[in-house]
């Protein structure tokens, strides 16, 4: 059965299917019940399955990830919406330096089966603190799954399999892609997490990404078509761990790496993993690994954020300079 | 929300405190159909306010609205990327901030915009953050204000550390805290008063209990009046009607005093009501029960202020007039501000991250300009 379906209406298909099929997974989370969510991915969850497994929670993220601990720990199987990127750090504490750590502190014998939803990443015009891509804090912390998608398939398995596995899962929900439609396959058996996916094949460049700038390399992609350059887009999937395998295999055949993710660049996912392909194949690349990032500022006010994205543009330049063709630094030294 | 258990009493077998009765009566002075009830306790605290006092309220009140009304439209037009109403909450924040002095300093949420306009904040410089060309429409020491907060509750405790250094000062200058009903389950809260108990510290915390966050009504937050929980802190508070405006007033006077004279903090739960949505984002025809909208439409602040001033001949045609066109005059020289606002300079993206210079941001900034002026030269 397959239906047509936005990111954020696959989401909450998953969460359907979760809850139905696993009666100890439960939904915590703020504005989650009558209103659905401010995203309304948790539309009409509440309405099915009652407020006792869709529960709207008092505002504290803090408290929202420490109990969902303890109903970890209780047996069930929270999923924890968090609702928007910038309100996570009030639970930092709870996911770092306890969520992260628990199995290892109890030698396994205590499993955190909680997945943590979080729509994050900007190009919607929002205030302060609604934009923001705070993946790498989680990707550099021992004990944490860390995924994104980016399409509504991916969306619908990726949040099944988040949710069934045994570790604690950050899921990073694209939001200015949540009204992207795609066909969903219902019945198809989610992959298990962790593996990239080459999603343009091309022969001169890879260009790796993940979440909400996918739809914007494969946009690169085609135009780079019209230049005569074949560029191989991967879409990461998995950012903790990173599929390096799929990564390598495409840069021992391009020579040519560019990264682009739209938090800010420095201890990024983009230098993880160029020094990760340099290492793997050095001797397989014909350039320095190029990063189209965010810059290191602050997510900037709506009316600059055009400026901070990396867009098709920027990721276009980068390949040029990896091709060693003309390009914005062409001459270019440090003042 | 609140359940029978949370409000039995404690077991008569075991060697519980009692818990006294919850506060649920408030302070007020305008009753919702415009009387003035006698509350010696308060009265003393705004005899000053005179009929030209109390013209200048309804005035305040009356251009706020307008400010709210007009900022919404304004979202609806495209000229705002977001709007909070404050529609309901207008007596709240004009009661409470114009009980303050130049030198007090207010760390407010981000839905205070009363407040704002009552510290002299300027019409254009109160919608640059929903415009999005900033996230500081002002200087806030300009104004003694500081930007308002995005996350729920932090700036509790950025106002008590104020407070704090307000004491080693040795000035008597006092710290507010705005928040609302949501924000007390933050754990920030719950410290920032912990540590204003314990340092004593001239803060004020001001709850406007506007009986939402987003959707969940204050009843998730608290099983009982919020003012009670401040005692279980050390600090005194007190429980007033947030649409009154002279018990506001008088309840931060109160408030304002003790913490001038060394009292150290206090907890104001005005109660009040969101009329409008969260956001220009929001809709609460999803979860808001119309009975309760309606009941709280006859509270209005603005209704009673009028009837109170009708009936003691204060209102007259000419002040009305009056009232009127300054409203008029404000909201059009707010749309114009608004309208007229440039966006900022591409490159400015990069300023005020660091006090000095920073090698790494350095580079992708003259490297951004090199981008930019290849792109131009590629354009053209």
């Amino acid at each position: 059965m397959s239906e047509q379906l936005t990111l954020s209406r696959a989401i909450g298909a998953g969460l359907r299917r979760a809850l139905a099929d696993d009666d100890r997974v439960l939904l915590m989370g703020e504005d989650i019940g009558d209103l659905g969510g401010v995203f309304r991915v948790t539309d009409g969850l509440k309405a099915e399955f009652g407020a006792e497994r869709v529960m709207d929670t008092p505002l504290a993220e803090s408290a929202i990830l420490g109990t969902a601990i303890g109903l970890a720990y209780r047996g069930f199987r929270p999923v924890v919406e968090i609702q928007f990127d910038g309100f996570i750090f009030p639970a930092f504490d709870q996911i770092v330096a306890q969520l992260g750590k628990l199995r290892y502190r109890t030698g396994g014998a205590v499993s955190m089966p909680i997945t943590i939803r979080v729509p994050f990443g900007g190009g919607i015009g929002s205030v302060e603190h609604h934009s923001e891509s705070p993946e790498a804090y989680f990707a550099h912390t021992p004990g944490l799954r860390v995924v994104s998608c980016s399409n509504p398939q991916d969306a619908y398995s990726m949040i099944r399999e988040a949710i069934r596995s045994d570790d604690p899962v950050l899921f990073f929900e694209p939001k200015r892609r949540y009204w992207a439609k795609g066909e969903v396959d219902l019945e198809a058996e989610p992959e298990p997490l962790g593996s990239a996916k080459v999603v343009v094949t091309g022969a001169d460049v890879t260009l790796v990404t993940y979440g909400p700038l996918v739809a914007t390399a494969i946009d690169a992609a085609a135009a780079a078509v019209e230049d005569g350059v074949s560029v191989e887009v991967i879409d990461l999937r998995s950012l903790a761990p990173v599929d390096f395998e799929t990564v390598e295999a495409s840069v021992r055949k391009t020579g040519r790496l560019v990264i682009t993710h739209e938090a800010a660049q420095s201890g990024g996912l983009g230098a993880e993993i160029a020094a990760s392909i340099t290492d793997r194949c050095f001797y397989h690349l014909e350039a320095a690994p190029q990063r189209v990032t965010g810059f290191d500022v602050p997510y900037p006010p709506a009316k600059l954020e055009e400026q901070y994205l990396p867009d098709l543009d920027r990721i276009l330049d980068a390949v040029d300079r990896v091709l060693g063709r003309e390009n914005s630094l062409t001459g270019w030294s440090a003042k | 929300m609140r359940t029978e258990a949370a409000l039995d009493s404690p077991r008569e077998n075991a060697d519980m405190n009692e818990w006294p009765e919850p506060r649920e009566e408030l302070v007020q002075i305008l009753t919702p159909d415009g009387e003035r009830l006698e509350q010696p306790l308060y009265d003393r605290w705004i005899s000053d306010i005179d009929a030209d006092a109390l013209v200048a309220l309804l005035e305040d009140l009356t251009v706020v609205r307008r400010i709210d009304v007009e900022a919404t439209a304004l979202q609806r037009q495209g000229e705002l990327g977001l709007w909070p109403p404050l529609l309901g909450q207008e007596a709240s924040q004009i009661g409470s901030a114009r009980a303050l002095r130049e030198d007090d300093f207010v760390f407010t949420s981000y839905r205070e915009n009363a407040v704002a306009y009552c510290r002299g904040v300027q019409l254009g410089d109160l919608v640059k953050v929903w415009r999005g060309t900033a996230f500081s429409g002002w200087n806030p020491f300009d104004v003694g204000m500081a930007t308002p907060q995005v996350i729920i509750g932090a700036q509790t405790l950025h106002a008590t550390g104020y407070a704090m250094g307000c004491k080693k000062d040795g000035v008597d200058s006092v710290a507010v805290a705005y928040f609302g009903d949501g924000a007390t389950s933050q754990g920030d809260v719950n410290e920032a008063m912990i540590f204003a108990a314990s340092f004593n510290a001239p803060v004020i915390f001001f709850c406007q209990n506007n009986h939402w966050a987003i959707s969940e009504p204050v009843g998730l937050q608290a099983v009982r009046p919020i003012a009670d929980r401040a005692p279980g802190f050390g600090i005194p508070s007190m429980r007033v009607d947030g649409n009154d405006v002279l018990a506001v007033m008088a309840a931060t006077r109160i408030a304002l005093d003790r913490a001038r004279s060394g009292g150290g903090p206090t907890f104001i739960e005005a109660v009040t009501y969101r009329m409008g949505p969260h956001t220009t984002s929001d809709d609460p025809s999803k979860y808001e029960d119309r009975a309760s909208h309606e009941e709280w439409a006859a509270k209005d602040p603005i209704l009673r202020l009028t009837q109170y001033l009708e009936g003691e001949g204060i209102l007259t045609d000419e002040v009305r007039a009056a009232v009127k066109s300054k409203a008029d005059d404000v909201a059009r020289e707010f749309r114009a501000e608004c309208i007229g606002m440039a966006n900022p300079e591409p490159m400015t993206v990069f300023d005020n991250v660091f006090a000095e210079p920073h090698s790494a941001l350095d580079r992708q900034k003259q490297q951004f300009a090199a981008y930019l002026s290849y792109v131009e030269g590629s354009t053209r």
